[in-house]
């Protein structure tokens, strides 16, 4: 029976895998068909394998929890790696910024099918006011020279609290017309039809991706040009001062439906495995569009060199904060899935031991490897959850425990063996950076003497 | 205007002290459009800092530097980088782990002409530019002969062609100035006449105005046309190479004879 069951989880982790193997791969293809179709099958295959047919299911309950934890978990180290791996800044504020987006996101759909649209109307204008001050500010200052980093902090600051204000008073006019609408938790009106869930419930990840990235925002501009140890410790900070807003969320902060370090129940469980899929798939595609873009090579080259990142015309702080606003961006898109799938929230899941989730991750996978990331987040669940927990408690009650001696010693090993990660920077199909062929026939106006010659 | 309309860099006055010490002081240096100028002297006099200051890795402590007639005191390295001052390091500072091509497409990055979403939506726009700049960024390599090289990755080169590299990538900056700073440092004698060829050949085929570091005396002698000696960040003498082989007090700097030495 054990080593049956065994076998069976070496044969899921493989059948994973594969399977994100098979998905990388066929996004790679030229033909834009081809990639359409291969997406469509990629997430009908893992929709086949959920649904019951009678009472059997090929990935049971519990596969398909530690199916959506990958994914969220994948969105969100992808984000880490992109300002990690990819942008060289030291990083533990992801799971800050993760615990933001769940929280976020959890409070505007709690607070829609109890009745109360303020949550979806503030954090909705909040994060569209928000964008536009930042924006309006960053153009202005803009014009001038050698302004200090604290002044423009400061100048964003104000406009981002002005918009909050805005936004929280456009929420309590617009409330009233909503109620009526939107029913009560036991008998639910117009809004609150199972399409109008899952409007809502798109718009809430997206909006709490916005407002984790503009908190990132306003955080990192002043403490990213601090260098990068004491940027990582900086981010500590963040990801602790978060957490202990989230266990006061109910006597200092004014969300009693939070409750504090109690946690917040009863968030509807919304996250369907074409969500999942969907926003996971939306983040890998877009980040690696931006990394082989002009923006994502001016983003490395300030891993590789400061210095000569800025002498070829970089903008250095620019590039550090762009990484940082987008990799937090998935984190708090990342956060408003795992949300919306567990149901449940407990600051316990964001403190600072779990942020070190994401890093351990991302440096088990390759810094700097997309696909060592992906590969990872979804090993490391399976690896973690799946087989070690259900494996040691069939040897005894107490035997759980001991995961969290096996896992440290695999990832020592590892770092011993593979110190650049699982896999290092390669990259699969999809993700991997086309070599550019030669140039085939010379330009018209090519010189007759190079400098070769001479 | 008249008289200024040929000078490209006007530095008076210009000093840095660390702390207590003064790393440049009171140093002037003017260049015309397409001089091929030198600036030597001992370690330690403060070369360098006077390339960190031009383009604005440190800010002068005083004076003055004007780029085309506009200061440029208190601007970012990158905004300095994108009036058209370019340079190169005195110990390689390749982006070390990317290919070639991409070392030099990363210094076309401000002259991209699509945006950010662009560049994450990958759309029409972006291919078409992505398109013209690699093969802008080829043709440069071409120049330079390295185009074969280009998926290599850049630490993998030998050291003569990782100064290629280099140089190449500060030109792809499309600068008016480049400074090099000690590009023959740690080269063999042949690679040394490579590359005085290789000074010459850009300077003239992309119009510059170039302004070089070297203790390499038989490059700053052969190419240089005007040379500025310095010694404990200050100027000690100006002149043509033949001038300045002859000056005495560059003589006592670099051998240090004679007990008039201490300034």
């Amino acid at each position: 029976m054990e080593l049956g069951f065994l076998l069976g989880s070496v044969v899921k982790i493989i059948a994973i895998l594969a399977y994100l193997y098979g998905l990388l791969w066929v996004l790679g293809r030229p033909n834009r068909w081809v990639r359409l179709i291969g997406m469509i099958v990629a997430f009908g295959v893992i929709q086949l394998a959920l649904t019951s047919f009678g009472g059997f299911q090929i990935l049971t309950n519990f596969d398909s929890g530690l199916l959506f934890q990958a994914c969220a978990m994948t969105m969100v180290a992808l984000g880490l790696n992109l300002i990690y791996g990819f942008n060289g800044q030291f990083s533990l504020g992801q799971w800050g910024f993760y615990g933001i987006g769940a929280y976020a996101a959890a409070d505007i759909t709690y607070r829609w099918i109890n009745g109360d649209a303020r949550g979806l109307l503030v954090v909705g204008f909040g994060t569209i006011l928000g964008g536009l001050a930042l924006i309006l500010v960053g153009r202005w200052l803009g014009r001038f020279r050698g302004v200090p980093v604290l002044s423009s902090f400061t100048l964003y600051l104000i406009g981002a609290i002005v918009a909050g204000i805005v936004a929280v008073f456009i929420g309590n006019a617009l409330n009233p017309l909503f109620e009526p609408l939107l029913g009560t938790n036991t008998n639910p009106g117009v809004l609150n039809s199972p399409l109008a869930l899952q409007v809502v419930f798109f718009l809430a990840v997206v909006f709490a991706g916005i407002f984790a990235a503009e908190v990132s925002f306003l955080f990192g501009l002043p403490v990213l040009t601090l260098g990068s140890d004491y940027f990582g410790i900086a981010t500590l900070g963040f990801t602790i001062v978060v957490n202990v807003l989230m266990i006061n969320s109910d006597t200092i902060l004014p969300f009693p439906e939070m409750k504090g370090g109690r946690g917040m129940v009863g968030i509807p469980k919304l996250t369907t495995w074409f969500w999942a899929f969907f926003f996971m798939m939306a983040v890998i595609i877009i980040m690696r569009n931006l990394i082989q873009s002009s923006t994502g090579r001016a983003i490395i080259s300030v891993r590789e060199d400061e210095v000569a990142a800025k002498a070829m015309g970089i903008d250095v702080a620019g590039s550090k904060l762009l990484a940082f606003v987008v990799g937090s961006f998935f984190a708090g898109i990342g956060g408003a899935v795992y949300a919306h799938f567990i149901g449940f929230l407990s600051p316990g899941t964001f403190g600072f031991l779990q942020s070190f989730n994401p890093l351990i991750i991302v440096v088990f996978g390759g810094l700097g490897s997309m696909t060592g990331t992906i590969a990872a987040s979804f090993g490391w669940i399976f690896f973690l959850e799946g087989l070690l927990r259900v494996l040691l408690s069939q040897m005894g009650t107490e035997a759980p425990t001991w995961r969290f001696v096996l896992y440290p010693i695999t990832l020592l090993l590892l770092m011993l063996i593979r110190p650049q990660g699982l896999l290092g920077n390669l990259e699969w199909g999809f993700l991997k950076q086309k070599d550019v062929l030669p140039r085939e026939k010379p330009l018209a106006d090519k010189p007759e003497m190079t400098a070769s010659e001479v | 205007m008249m008289t200024t309309i040929s000078t490209i860099l006007d530095i008076k006055d210009l000093t840095k002290f660390f702390g207590g010490l003064g790393a440049v002081r009171n140093f002037d240096l003017t260049l015309k459009k397409g001089d091929l100028n030198g600036l030597i002297g001992p370690n330690g006099a403060g070369k360098t800092t006077v390339f960190n200051l031009i383009t604005g890795i440190y800010e002068p402590t005083a004076g003055e530097i004007l780029f085309d007639n506009t200061s440029i005191v208190g601007l970012q390295p990158f905004e300095i980088t994108r009036l058209g001052i370019a340079r190169t390091f005195q110990n390689i500072r390749l982006f070390s782990n990317l290919t070639v091509l991409d070392n030099v497409r990363i210094a076309y990055h401000p002259h991209t002409r699509y945006g950010l979403a662009d560049g994450i939506f990958h759309n029409q726009k972006f291919h078409v530019h992505e398109k013209e700049l690699t093969e802008k960024a080829q043709e440069f390599l071409a120049i330079f002969g390295l185009e074969h090289l280009q998926n290599e990755i850049a630490k993998n080169l030998p050291y003569g062609q990782q100064r290629r590299v280099e140089i190449a990538r500060a030109l792809a900056c499309e600068p008016r100035l480049l400074l090099l700073d000690e590009p023959a440092a740690g080269m063999n004698p042949r690679e040394i006449l490579e590359l005085m060829d290789l000074i010459h050949f850009i300077h003239d085929r992309f119009d510059l105005t170039i302004l070089l570091i070297e203790h390499q005396m038989r490059v700053v002698m052969g190419i240089c046309k005007y040379i500025t000696v310095m010694d404990f960040g200050q100027v000690i003498a100006r002149g043509t190479p033949k001038e300045i082989q002859e000056n005495e007090r560059v003589i006592e700097a670099y051998l240090g004879k004679g007990a008039g030495h201490a300034a």
